[in-house]
């Protein structure tokens, strides 16, 4: 049931409008219905106070994997829209790397009637760009589109060769759909697990060099030129991408980029010891990278943090480090991971916020990531000073794969409202 | 940065050797320790009786991954001159083969009352990961992880280096071939480093360099001639065939050409130069028979050195109240 809803005497901060100040927020039919004055005749059914708190559109992240169909044993789209709702986002995208692939508008069907059954999140399914991901043959881009794909990407698994990357570029321009590549060439990247690197180097950890990223991007932009396709590279890791995006972006390539949100803060130095927890794919880099990567945020050549949110089964974790499976849950901690950035003055508040509202959906071209009137009622109220504990007592992912359990995390979700509704309320309420 | 894993997970609350697992981190006075420790055993290897009572009533299990002779035979051996129980477990291809996880592997071994895990395994931080979730009194001694560490191989090379030569302050090492797969390159690195030697040299084509190598506190050099040039010792390693995948050199023949050790090339050395081999070896690919077999060549006495040097690493982990010295003890 949508409400009519008035979020009242918050600090509104909306980068896609250049609002910023205190101001009323009225909700009403799932849609923005006033900003600071009432649209006449309209009457609350609900009152949020916002005193003290930041409002903003509701978050976007455009890399959540929700492990369902297939890996249900690590968490499943009920579970991991909670995780969602409770960290701000209100709309994600998910990779095709489901079992099934996301390669058949059955399996989009699947995953958003029960998205919307849960109704936590709108989950927005990334098609698979060849069959299976396997590589070879186009999937029906087409039929993909029309069920409700915004975008499609091959994950983390590899082209056969680049003939098959021209013609998957081709098609999807054809259809005016975006493609989403993690640039990592497979023969560089090899069986390496970490960064190429000195900590790499000292654990005799086998390495992928930054290589096996720029090479991939350097393939797909000669092929943009070509293709005229519309491309977004997803979570980047290295100085080296960042300025090729950045010379590729002034020459007017129609190219984007994101990066995830624990780049930013960590390094190869943290898998010291062996932590499995930082395991991650693409690898966490040098603090040089992790600088440029913060630099290209800030210069406006990387549009949108995202969690790259990957919940896995304690197990997975729990063997010699080139065994565990890669990757972080991370969607409770993409938000204050974003506000770290502003702590640590590398952007205003209103840049971070913009880096998980406007940058995103400007990426996938939707509607959400505003409050303008007449846009989707998705809003997010935090309270950016609020230190909390990561831990079981709040965290609702069923992954704990995470470097910062235990540890202390500033920026809280006090509210998230989707299409007008209250889809997460903090209990107890913050004093 | 997120708090590191690391601190100390080899040492107990008081200091003192509890797992053996990395030679990076500990402290100059323990390395000596150590070799002094292995100096007081040498001399059991000689007795008619070659047993000290040390740990007796410990159970020792040699936890192999991998395959190997050398390491576990002297595991072995010098666990048994301990007078410690010595159960060999050769899962070469893993019981994980049958679907168990290493941690269940590790727990049905703890259910046995064992005292010691000594685990070589293919992945680099293996022995790393079993120390984390072994029962407290438990120790683990690496026996080689990946391409990490093996360092006990480390500290009976440096035991052997100084048998011959007496101040590692003024020492120049050259250590010559695949650094990059080289669990045993990276610990004597550190070993050699935290004794405080002049100079550490690695040697080798690019491609069997780590990336960044510079930044473990050595020189490096492409060209073997340059690389021996006035050198007091020589460390060759094995190129590890078993481990290449890809094209790291064209062939043995040019590797041997460009990067093995003949008597010419070792002229270039210091003239009492020692040469060592962690073993085994691969003539005519990476050492010429003259030199592997040549009065400068101690090969044989690093697998004599490794016994002492182990029955050290053994009875420090296992009894740290012993603090004097072990090989007087009967």
């Amino acid at each position: 049931m949508t409400e009519r809803l008035v979020i009242r005497g918050g600090y509104v901060i909306d980068p896609a409008n250049g609002l910023e100040g205190i101001h009323d927020l009225y909700l009403a039919e799932g849609r923005v219905a006033g900003v600071g004055t009432a649209p006449d005749g309209f009457t609350a059914e609900r009152v949020i106070s916002a005193e003290g708190r930041i409002v903003c559109p509701g978050l976007i992240d455009l890399c959540a994997r929700l492990r369902e169909p297939g890996l249900e044993h690590k968490a499943s789209i009920a579970s991991e829209s909670a995780a969602a709702s409770a960290g701000g986002i209100t709309t994600l995208c998910c990779p095709p790397d489901t079992d099934p692939v996301i390669d058949t508008p059955a399996v989009v069907n699947l995953i958003q009637e029960k998205a919307q059954q849960i109704g936590k999140v709108r989950v927005l399914p990334v098609g698979a760009l060849t069959r299976g991901l396997k590589g070879k043959d186009l999937s029906e881009m087409s039929a993909l589109k029309r069920a409700g794909c915004v975008a499609l990407g091959n994950a983390h698994s590899p082209m056969a060769n680049t003939l098959v990357l021209r013609r998957a570029l081709e098609y999807a321009a054809s259809h005016d759909l975006l493609v989403v590549i993690r640039p990592e060439d497979p023969w560089l990247a090899d069986r390496g697990c970490v960064h190429e690197g000195p900590t790499a180097t000292r654990l005799g950890l086998p390495g992928i060099p930054d290589a096996a990223e720029t090479v991939a991007i350097a393939q797909v932009l000669a092929l943009v030129e070509h293709t005229e396709a519309r491309v977004h590279f997803a979570q980047l890791s290295c100085a080296r991408a960042a300025r090729m995006i950045a010379k590729a972006r002034e020459k007017g390539a129609p190219v984007s980029a994101d990066v995830a949100a624990h780049q930013l803060h960590l390094s190869e130095l943290d898998i010291d010891g062996f932590n499995a927890m930082c395991h991650v794919s693409p690898p966490l880099r040098s603090p040089g990278d992790r600088d440029a990567l913060r630099a290209a945020l800030k210069s406006g050549v990387i549009t949108a943090i995202c969690s790259d949110h990957q919940p896995h089964e304690p197990d997975a974790k729990l063997d010699v480090f080139p065994s565990t499976e890669p990757g972080m849950a991370s969607l409770e901690m993409l938000l204050p991971l974003t506000l770290k950035l502003v702590d640590e003055d590398v952007l205003s508040l209103s840049q971070a916020i913009a880096l998980v509202t406007e940058g995103p959906a400007s990426i996938m071209g939707i509607e959400t990531g505003s409050l303008a009137v007449g846009a989707p009622a998705d809003a997010c109220i935090f309270d950016p000073a609020h230190i909390w504990k990561v831990d079981s007592s709040f965290w609702r992912s069923s992954g704990r794969n995470t470097p910062y359990w235990g540890q202390s995390a500033k920026g809280r979700v006090t509210h998230t409202v989707l299409g007008g509704r209250v889809v997460f309320e903090l209990q107890p309420p913050l004093e | 940065m997120i708090p590191t894993q690391t601190a100390n997970l080899q040492l107990d609350s008081s200091g003192r050797l509890k797992h053996f697992l990395t030679v990076e981190g500990l402290s100059r006075e323990l390395l000596v320790k150590i070799m002094d420790t292995a100096e007081s055993f040498a001399s059991v290897t000689e007795q008619t009786v070659k047993k000290v009572p040390l740990l007796r009533g410990k159970t020792v299990v040699n936890l192999f991954f991998e395959n190997s002779t050398r390491t576990r035979t002297t595991f072995e051996v010098a666990a048994k001159r301990l007078s410690a129980d010595v159960l060999n477990l050769n899962i070469a291809t893993s019981a994980t083969s049958k679907g168990e996880s290493l941690l269940d592997t590790i727990r049905n071994l703890e259910a046995m009352h064992v005292d010691m895990f000594v685990v070589r395994h293919t992945d680099s931080g293996a022995a790393h990961f079993i120390a984390r979730h072994v029962a407290p009194h438990i120790s683990v001694i690496n026996g080689g992880d990946g391409r990490h560490a093996h360092p006990t191989q480390a500290m009976l090379d440096v035991f052997t280096i100084r048998k011959y030569k007496n101040d590692f302050s003024k020492l120049k090492v050259a250590i010559v071939g695949d650094i990059l797969h080289s669990r045993v390159a990276r610990s004597e690195i550190h070993a050699l480093n935290t004794l405080d030697v002049a100079e550490v040299r690695v040697i080798g084509p690019k491609t069997l360099l780590p990336a960044a190598v510079e930044s473990l506190g050595v020189s490096t050099f492409h060209n073997l001639e340059e690389g021996l040039n006035d050198v007091d010792v020589v460390i060759m390693l094995r190129l590890q065939k078993e481990r290449m995948s890809g094209a790291f050199i064209p062939t043995e023949h040019e590797y041997f050409a460009c990067f093995g050790l003949t008597e010419k090339r070792l002229a270039c050395a210091k003239p009492d130069v020692i040469v060592m081999h962690p073993g085994p070896i691969n003539r005519g690919v990476e050492i010429d028979s003259q030199v592997a077999d040549g009065p400068h060549s101690v090969i044989l006495q690093q697998v004599d050195h490794g016994i002492a040097v182990r029955m050290a690493i053994l009875s420090m982990a296992m009894r740290p109240d012993l603090e004097a010295s072990a090989g007087d003890r009967s």
